[in-house]
């Protein structure tokens, strides 16, 4: 068990890891990791639809018009909260603190809530006005675009509540610490779509 | 010879490689300077603070990239050594198929409009090619 090189009798086998730098032995969070980044190109592509057509009003409003900033800004806030409350949740975590673990995951989901909130307030606002998704090219691609995030938004709260379930019932496992680790990853990407959603949608679409 | 040594040299086993150390300092200081960088584009685009929307639009998106970045190495722990590399290596990658997609579609569709549009105006009717 000294050296597994020279366990076999005979030469002794090459190893490139010599050095012992060794390659994970449970590949979950780098595959998790490269889901995230295929996540990325689904966001590519809608960024650039909207990139090609939020210009294209067919006589309906513009970006200027509809945008209401305070609220983006609100909306913003209510993202970076829950990323820092996520966070402290991880150092609970680390700390082996079960209920500091459920209490700030309970606060960042109801970030998450009060963000989707406010977002469902903005379509339905804009849908009761007559700016639905079927207005205009650039809605279309609005909708789509801030839509997709707040579904990504949705299934990132649902995965949470699961998650508080598990760690109400089973504590913090090592599977259900990977699993939050795996929720942290996914909840800090949808921050870091949002960074480029209220830039390049809501910022320039009001220039 | 080596094994055990590395062994304990890699310390807290395998939970150690796999999940980074958290820091509260690392995550306050990733959300104050998120919150500056939010405010900053805010401030520029509500209070029209730059004479011109075009540069306003440029200086936004720079404060957005660097958001991103703050994002990646202060939230979600990014760094060249993580996972051997392949995160990096996976995020490289896709920055630059994101490039080419977005910047691509926009180069194309923007020289697309250029071109191909007719001329609207009568002046430019006029002048037109």
């Amino acid at each position: 068990m000294s050296d597994i090189a020279t366990t076999t009798a005979g030469a002794p086998r090459e190893y490139f890891d010599l050095k012992g730098t060794h390659h994970p032995e449970n590949g979950t969070l780098l595959g998790f990791w490269i889901y995230l980044m295929s996540d990325c190109l689904i966001f590519a592509s809608l960024f650039a639809t909207y990139g090609v057509l939020g210009r294209n009003y067919a006589g309906g409003p513009s970006g200027a018009e509809v945008f209401e900033l305070p609220l983006v800004a609100v909306n913003t806030l209510m993202l970076l909260l829950s990323s820092i409350t996520y966070g402290i949740a991880m150092i609970k975590m680390q700390q082996g603190s079960k209920s500091g673990v459920l209490g700030w995951l309970s606060i960042t989901g109801l970030f998450g809530l009060v963000f989707l909130g406010l977002e469902i307030y903005e379509f339905q606002h804009l849908i009761h006005e007559g700016f639905g998704p079927d207005r205009s090219a650039f809605l279309s691609s609005f909708f789509t675009l801030v839509g997709t995030h707040g579904l990504h938004v949705t299934f990132g709260i649902v995965w949470l509540v699961t998650l508080l379930f598990q760690v109400g019932k089973l504590g913090l496992t090592a599977a259900n610490q990977r699993r939050l680790m795996c929720l942290s990853m996914f909840w800090h990407f949808l921050d870091v779509v949002w960074i480029a959603v209220f830039t390049f949608v809501y910022l320039m679409g009001v220039l | 010879m080596s094994h055990p040594d590395t062994q304990a040299a890699h310390g807290h086993g395998d939970h150690g490689a796999q999940i980074p150390h958290f820091s509260m300092r690392g995550y306050v200081i990733g959300f104050v300077l998120s919150l500056i960088l939010t405010a900053i584009p805010f401030w520029l685009v509500m209070g029209k603070v730059l004479p011109s929307p075009v540069s306003t639009g440029y200086v936004i998106l720079g404060f957005a990239v660097v958001q991103i970045v703050v994002h990646m190495v202060y939230f979600l722990h990014m760094n060249t050594k993580s996972e051997g590399g392949w995160n990096m290596l996976a995020l490289l990658f896709t920055t630059v198929m994101l490039l080419i997609a977005v910047g691509g579609s926009l180069w194309v569709m923007h020289h697309m409009n250029t071109n191909m549009m007719p001329p609207m105006t009568p002046q430019e009717i006029m002048h037109g090619p």
